[in-house]
């Protein structure tokens, strides 16, 4: 066992920790907001040339072909830096799907386009009644002369408003697979909004789209490989602003008077600061074993790992930004401070993905398996 | 015992109930599911409710209130929330006028009491101050007697509802000496004097409902002093007592919680999930223990007797239970809850989910926070 980095990986560690503390202020977070699909392309422009998005495609596709660890490296920094540019649901899981499929190798240019920031893509296969699992899906491809016709609805599908192509994910005789359509595609349109913690997603209609047979990626094994590796990734961005948060709220009870004394020297306070720690270090440990398994071969094993890490993570990651709102007091709630914020970033990771118990819920099964 | 409601309040409560069904306000963005209520909607309502006599449902007949009975009152809270009208803002009719009726002298009852409750004049609270909020005895808003008047400079802050108020209640420093209570008094002032202004602060609900409201050089007449100079502490504390009941939210709890399971039982991903059904019923439980107990506490205050020791535990309770109802629609609405600042279609508990949830974390902060409250109740379980 060793659980140290590699040199290249704590220089990837410094480069994304350095962008996020100087090169993406509070200021900077809230143009973003008001950026078109919230996503600053002078700031996406520097995410692809770091490198960052390069990393999810495989060198074979002119990427860099990193593991999921180097990815989640750069995502705590993003998430403790509070970016909202869509760097998991437009370039990471999307990748990793691909790259998991059976048309790795014919996706390469759009791959390539990716890595350089010239690309995004987003995935769309949630459904209403399907909630948080991919495997529950009542699109339907039908296949014809000209190769298939996808009819259905996805809901809140991250990040399709700024996507080149969709991912769509769709009932194929008893299998599910996945298909990629370009978002100007006739039947296809969008209801696009913005998401709660930042970024934008649609809820998207698909009445009777004809692709070619060739838009087919591969069946719905790619879609749970990425999800997973999104998932360990989403993980991580999460540990990010937890650590923020715990690091703006010991520091606040070190500086904030009430009764003539600093807030942290009252003992309620200080235990509950002393769990937010524990929980940030609790979850760190599920992160790293869920980044380290997410590459795994064998699903059994990668699944069991991150649905552990999101189940933990989820209900750390609410503890976490709950208390850093209650101890901050009223400031806690403006949108003046950052720390609300984080808090509604973390509110939104919790869902995203899956929730607690659809994970629990996974967990459970596998282990059962 | 018996813990069934007499006949005459059944009674009661129908007439409430069939008058709420016709009067309540139907609003298509939904006040009914939290989301945020606008100023027409909200004066439009309080006038309905004064036109009716129920406005100030609180006071008693002699000061122009219904005369409600503690039970009374109680179930006419629940009838409104019930209805899913909203609640009435809380300044004047909850706070002030009990202050007004027990400190104010019979010109300032006739000045304001009757326009309170005929929703003439709307008020907010000007208590907290940037280094005074738990410690709020600490605050430095100060007021200078000239003459007839006084003289505020000073600045409030997160005051709700001050873009809307006539007037404000404010606590002012009129004097440095003895304790920091003893300097504490009572003073109101019209929202329209010169000196006054009032900035917003937008919070993490994205909406604006809270101020900062600055004082300079404000004049104020030396007759909208309550009470005598250095009483305000010993007014403010008579507040607090006063509002324990108020603030289980039994009422706004029950109706959020049954429009969630009236959603989760039309949705096909969670109608019949054991996880749903089993959270509800947590939920249902937890709310029944705080009712009950805010029916202990009405029981001892209809024999004359001042709240016990356990009705300091509701506004905790209450507030932890409002949190977990809107965490519990928040994650029940799942993607559904995403969408954020933007309307769309979609069941209206979980559109507003995340606008509650995030609104919903003040409930332990404001009126003073948790902590400080199990803080209060430690001295006197513990009686070190
Ligand atoms: C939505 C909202 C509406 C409000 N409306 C009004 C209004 O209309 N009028 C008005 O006057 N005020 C209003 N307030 C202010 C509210 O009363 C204060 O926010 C509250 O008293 C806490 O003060 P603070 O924000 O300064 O936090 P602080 O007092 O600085 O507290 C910060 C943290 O420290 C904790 N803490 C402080 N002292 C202790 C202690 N001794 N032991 C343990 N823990 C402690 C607190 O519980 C909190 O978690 C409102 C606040 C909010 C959020």
């Amino acid at each position: 066992m060793d659980l140290s980095f590699t040199s290249e990986q704590e220089i990837l560690q410094d480069s994304a920790v350095k962008f996020a503390q100087k090169g993406y202020s509070f200021d900077q977070y809230k143009k973003s907001l008001k950026a078109p699909g919230q996503c600053d392309p002078a700031i996406w422009k520097q995410v692809a040339e770091f490198g960052w998005l390069a990393l999810a495609v495989p060198e074979s596709a002119g990427g860099i072909g990193g593991s999921t660890l180097d990815i989640a490296l750069v995502a705590e920094a993003l998430g403790a830096g509070l970016v909202i540019e869509p760097f998991i649901a437009g370039a990471i899981f999307p990748a990793a799907i691909i790259a998991a499929s059976e048309s790795a190798g014919r996706q390469d240019a759009l791959l390539g386009n990716l890595a350089s920031g010239d690309a995004q893509l987003a995935v769309a296969y949630s459904e209403r009644a399907g909630r948080f699992d991919p495997a529950q899906c009542t699109t339907i491809a039908d296949k014809n002369a000209k190769g298939f016709v996808l009819s259905g609805e996805k809901i809140c599908a991250f990040n399709a408003p700024n996507a080149s192509h969709l991912i769509v994910s769709a009932r194929n005789g008893s299998a599910v697979d996945l298909f990629l359509v370009p978002r100007e595609t006739a039947g296809l349109s969008l209801t696009a909004y913005p998401v709660l913690g930042g970024g934008v997603a649609a809820d998207v209609k698909l009445d009777g789209v004809q692709v070619d047979s060739d838009a087919r990626l591969g069946d719905i094994t790619a879609l749970e490989a990425g999800l997973d590796k999104a998932i360990a990734v989403d993980c991580a961005l999460a540990l990010g602003g937890m650590k923020a948060l715990f690091e703006r709220t010991s520091a606040y009870l070190r500086t904030r008077k009430q009764f003539g004394v600093a807030i942290g020297t009252f003992q309620v306070l200080q235990h509950r600061v002393v769990d937010m720690f524990i929980e940030l270090e609790q979850s760190r440990s599920l992160v790293l074993l869920a980044t380290a398994k997410a590459d795994s071969g064998d699903a059994v094993e990668r699944r069991r790992a991150v649905s552990a890490a999101k189940a933990y993570v989820a209900k750390a990651s609410k503890m976490v930004a709950q208390q850093a709102v209650q101890l901050h007091g009223g400031i806690g709630m403006t949108e003046e401070l950052d720390v609300g914020h984080y808090f509604r970033q973390l509110t939104a990771f919790g869902t995203r993905f899956g929730d607690r118990d659809y994970h629990l819920d996974r967990f459970q099964a596998v282990a059962a398996a | 015992m018996n813990f069934d409601y007499s006949p005459e309040e059944e009674t009661f409560r129908q007439e409430v109930r069939t008058w709420m069904e016709a009067n309540a306000p139907r609003d298509p963005s939904g006040i009914a599911t939290g989301m945020r209520i606008g100023k027409e909607t909200q004066f439009a309502w309080e006038k309905k409710l004064a036109s009716k006599g129920w406005l100030a449902y609180t006071w008693p007949a002699e000061f122009g209130g219904p005369g409600f009975t503690p039970v009374q009152r109680d179930i006419f809270d629940a009838e409104r929330a019930r209805a899913g009208a909203p609640s009435v803002i809380p300044f004047a009719l909850m706070m002030l006028g009990p202050v007004l009726m027990k400190f104010g002298t019979p010109e300032q009852q006739k000045r304001f009491l009757p326009r309170i409750a005929s929703a003439e004049q709307v008020w907010c609270q000007g208590y907290s101050e940037p280094g005074s909020g738990s410690d709020l005895a600490s605050l430095k808003t100060q007021a200078v007697r000239q003459g007839d008047k006084y003289i505020v400079n000073g600045q409030k802050i997160w005051t709700t509802q001050a873009h809307w108020a006539h007037w404000i209640f404010c606590l002012v420093r009129t004097s440095g000496d003895g304790s920091k209570q003893q300097g504490i008094s009572f003073l109101l002032m019209d929202m329209n004097t010169k000196g006054i202004e009032v900035r917003p602060i937008v919070t993490i609900d994205g909406h604006h409902h809270l101020n900062e409201v600055f004082f300079t050089d404000v004049e104020v007449p030396v007759e909208n002093l309550v009470g005598v100079e250095g009483q305000g502490w010993t007014i403010a504390k008579y507040l607090l007592t006063h509002e324990r009941t108020a603030i289980a939210g039994v009422g706004d709890s029950k109706r959020q919680l049954r429009w969630l399971s009236e959603t989760v039982a039309r949705d096909p991903a969670l109608k019949d999930s054991p996880h749903a059904r089993r959270r509800i019923a947590e939920l249902e439980v937890d709310l029944l223990a705080l009712e009950y107990t805010n029916l202990r506490t009405l029981d001892r205050m209809a024999k004359g007797h001042s709240p016990g020791p356990e009705s300091s535990g509701l506004k905790i309770k209450g507030t932890e239970l409002q949190q977990g109802i809107s965490e519990a629609q928040l994650e029940f609405g799942g993607l559904q809850a995403m969408p954020w600042g933007q309307d769309v279609e979609g069941e209206p508990v979980y559109r507003a989910a995340s606008t509650r949830y995030n609104f919903l974390r003040a409930c332990t902060i404001y009126g003073g926070s948790n902590e400080i409250q199990k803080n209060v109740l430690a001295k006197v379980l513990i009686g070190l």
